[in-house]
């Protein structure tokens, strides 16, 4: 069979969010690999340089539905550090804590599509019922089940009483005795090891060179965290390893996730047992003196990092988020390389991509002949504007049925 | 003159009887009604079980416990918009689902299941039945592979080459399985086989490999969990049946049922000795039987990923053809003891 080419996405059904890779395949070996962007920009960036810090706070818990509290958190730290703001203890520890519990969601939902773009409908099921019970937690501490707004300059906005503490502690149990029994699944059942094992080839000098981050990083064997290399809020006191692997494809990536929920039911039994008591925030000012910064977070889906320059009123001049995913893509397309095509959603779905957090910009392309070129919202409008009114109307068309 | 004409009219009833007696057997049991609503039902049945292994509920509001589900489904896709493409072969396209509904309904007019009897040969159990009814099981595989090829989508076409790849691994096991049963029978008539385990049930327990190999073969020709590569919905969409829709579909789909029915029909009748007891009782024991080989369908379903095409091939040749043979060799052993 001659090599050629399929479209996977940017619509199909392995991709829940819209991107397009392009394989070029022979029979069912994939010879060569491209990513093509720019399918959902949303312009937040833009959108932050408008708006003050504190409502850029909510903003920026949207760009992802996921990993919410990893970029609100993440900016939050960094316009704590403009502000030259030391945030209250009690407050530090709440935040902490829903950052593991948003880190557990994420990783039972990650195993959950790994299951499913496996073919394993029934551990999907599973995983996501777990997932149920992180969920309701996170809904017990902040109200919410998705955008938890925990986070505010200073500290944390709800407090948490002994009742919810209780909650949290019976909720890790129940996920402690689940998630040994996914453990022993992936290190035992014969179907999914075969389809996980081998699979997305990331050597650790490929690792390091693509940049990659987070679990992927983790698997090919290099134990980089963020959370214990530059600790940020009190991981400095936590206990807690790195978790990695040395077989460098899907099944390791799998296994570090399952490890990280591990280490994170142990953390957050700590940060409840140790909730100093006190104040949970403390007061933040609206003006931020002229500065720039950089804030690194371990997001669950890798290192997550936002600069913030400043100006002296109380508006950014400029955020920049990198999201995980972003940093993740290179090394993608490494691992996709002579994989097989039953491997692409596997292969893809084990960086965790998280499209929308990472799309920044929109390039045109011409569909007939390739060609690239960038355009002001301005010229785009007129240029649609002209094109609709040269279209001659179709005319002579009736409706099929 | 009168007893000439009571004899005259005995005959013409006797024939009537006989052609109303065929005309049930084609449309009724084990005919396109009968087909239907027990196709249905068992797919209820994978439904509900493999949820329940899932903790999931299953279907739950159509009918009793959601039992009318799958035939809601049916006609729900009929009444759908059906498109054909336009870069289809639009004949084989429309034509491919109808030929594949008759080609399953069929092989069920060649279960032994009542209208027969083991002493004459009729146009439904005759010696070789068996090859015939393995030959027809091949045919939708082929179906499915046309359909995906005269689709001409790129997603259709790798959905079809792997049906084909997938065909090489499983049959020859299959038939291999099939026929060692057959051979310890001495007879290539499905009504034979099964006559013959009935006055020797003990003999059933030396085929239990072939059972298991046949069951694991039946599951890859049905393209279910883990054998659901050319459907593949995380990699290649909807795969054979990427472009299907409305009335297409739904006949594709009901196609898929009632091959679950045969299929467990065909291999009730060899490894558990087929449905003694006439009418009544033949239909009991097919249901009791078949849902049994339905259930453990199921359950390979629910506790397995799907495995790579390459995987699947090899595991065919490298476990379930040897132990295929190993079966052969078992029955043939065993015969020579036998004698």
């Amino acid at each position: 069979m001659a090599e050629f080419q399929v479209p996977i996405g940017p619509q199909h059904p392995a991709l829940k969010e819209p991107i397009s890779l392009r394989m070029t395949l022979d029979g069912e070996v994939i010879k060569d690999a491209d990513l093509k962007l720019g399918y959902n920009h949303r312009g937040i960036e833009k959108l932050a340089e408008e708006r003050n810090y504190i409502q850029n706070l909510y903003l920026t818990e949207r760009i992802c539905g996921i990993c919410s509290n990893s970029h609100a958190m993440c900016y939050c730290q960094g316009v704590e550090k403009l502000m030259e703001l030391e945030p209250a203890r009690r407050g530090l520890f709440i935040r902490t804590l829903v950052a593991e519990l948003e880190r557990i969601h994420s990783h039972l939902l990650w195993l959950g599509i790994a299951g499913h773009e496996a073919g394993f409908d029934t551990f999907f099921m599973y995983t996501w019922r777990d997932r149920e019970v992180v969920m309701d937690l996170l809904e017990i501490i902040s109200g919410n089940r998705v955008h938890y707004s925990i986070n505010t300059f200073g500290g944390a906005r709800r407090d948490i009483d002994d009742l919810q503490k209780q909650k949290i502690l019976d909720g890790m149990e129940v996920l402690r005795n689940r998630t040994n029994y996914y453990l022993n699944i992936g290190v035992t059942e014969p179907t999914f090891i075969a389809r996980l094992s081998g699979v997305g080839k990331l050597t650790k000098e490929q690792a390091v060179s693509l940049c990659a981050v987070g679990p992927t990083l983790r698997a090919s064997g290099v134990p980089r965290d963020v959370r214990k290399d530059d600790p940020y809020a009190v991981y400095a006191e936590l206990p807690f390893e790195v978790c990695t692997a040395d077989s460098c494809d899907v099944l390791g990536r799998a296994v570090v996730r399952i490890k990280e929920l591990i280490e994170s039911y142990k953390m957050c039994e700590y940060l409840v047992k140790n909730l100093p008591v006190g104040e949970i925030k403390v007061k933040a000012p609206r003006r931020v003196k002229e500065n720039e910064v950089i804030s690194r977070y371990e997001a669950p889906r890798g290192e997550n990092m936002h600069y913030i320059k400043s100006n002296g009123t109380d508006k950014p001049e400029r955020l920049k988020v990198r999201a995980p995913t972003l940093a993740n893509y290179a090394a993608t397309i490494e691992m996709l390389k002579h994989g097989f095509v039953a491997d692409i959603p596997l292969i893809f779905a084990a960086i965790d991509p998280c499209i929308c957090c990472a799309e920044r910009s929109v390039t045109l392309i011409d569909s007939k002949t390739g060609e690239e070129k960038r355009m002001f919202f301005s010229q785009l409008r007129k240029w649609s504007i002209e094109y609709y009114t040269k279209k001659p109307k179709l005319t002579g068309v009736t409706w099929p049925f | 003159m009168v007893n000439r004409i009571l004899y005259e009219k005995a005959k013409i009833n006797g024939c009537n009887m006989a052609v109303l007696k065929t005309l049930l057997y084609l449309f009724v049991y084990p005919g396109i009604l009968f087909l239907f609503v027990y196709s249905t039902f068992c797919e209820w049945v994978d439904r509900k079980v493999y949820a329940r292994l899932q903790n999931r509920y299953g279907p739950l509001h159509t009918g009793r416990a959601g039992i009318l589900q799958p035939i809601a489904d049916f006609i729900k896709l009929l009444s759908k918009e059906d498109i054909v493409p336009e870069k289809a072969d639009k004949g084989m396209f429309s034509a491919l689902p109808v030929f594949g509904l008759t080609i399953v309904t069929l092989v069920a007019m060649y279960l032994p299941l009542w209208h027969y009897s083991v002493g004459t040969v009729s146009f439904n159990s005759f010696p070789g039945d068996l090859i015939v009814v393995a030959y027809l099981l091949t045919l939708p595989t082929l179906i499915f592979f046309l359909a995906g090829w005269h689709s001409s989508n790129l997603f259709s076409t790798l959905g079809g080459a792997r049906v084909l790849t997938m065909l090489f691994g499983y049959e020859v096991p299959l038939l291999l399985a099939v026929l060692s049963p057959a051979i310890l029978a001495d007879s290539w008539r499905l009504a034979e086989i099964a006559n013959f385990y009935q006055a020797r049930p003990l003999l059933l327990l030396v085929n239990i490999i072939g059972f298991f190999v046949a069951l694991i073969c039946l599951q890859a020709k049905l393209e279910r969990v883990p054998f659901d590569i050319p459907h593949a919905e995380t990699e290649i969409v909807g795969g054979t049946f990427t472009e299907y829709s409305g009335k297409k579909l739904a006949f594709f789909r009901l196609m898929a049922d009632i091959e679950m029915v045969v299929g467990s029909g065909l291999i009730a009748t060899v490894f558990m000795a087929g449905f003694p007891g006439g009418l009544i009782w033949g239909l009991i024991n097919f249901i009791i039987k078949t849902l049994i080989i339905i259930f453990l369908l199921s359950v390979m379903r629910a506790v397995t990923s799907r495995i790579r095409i390459d995987q699947m091939v090899n595991f065919s040749w490298r476990w379930l053809a040897p132990l295929a043979v190993l079966q052969l060799l078992i029955v043939i052993i065993l015969k020579g003891i036998l004698k």
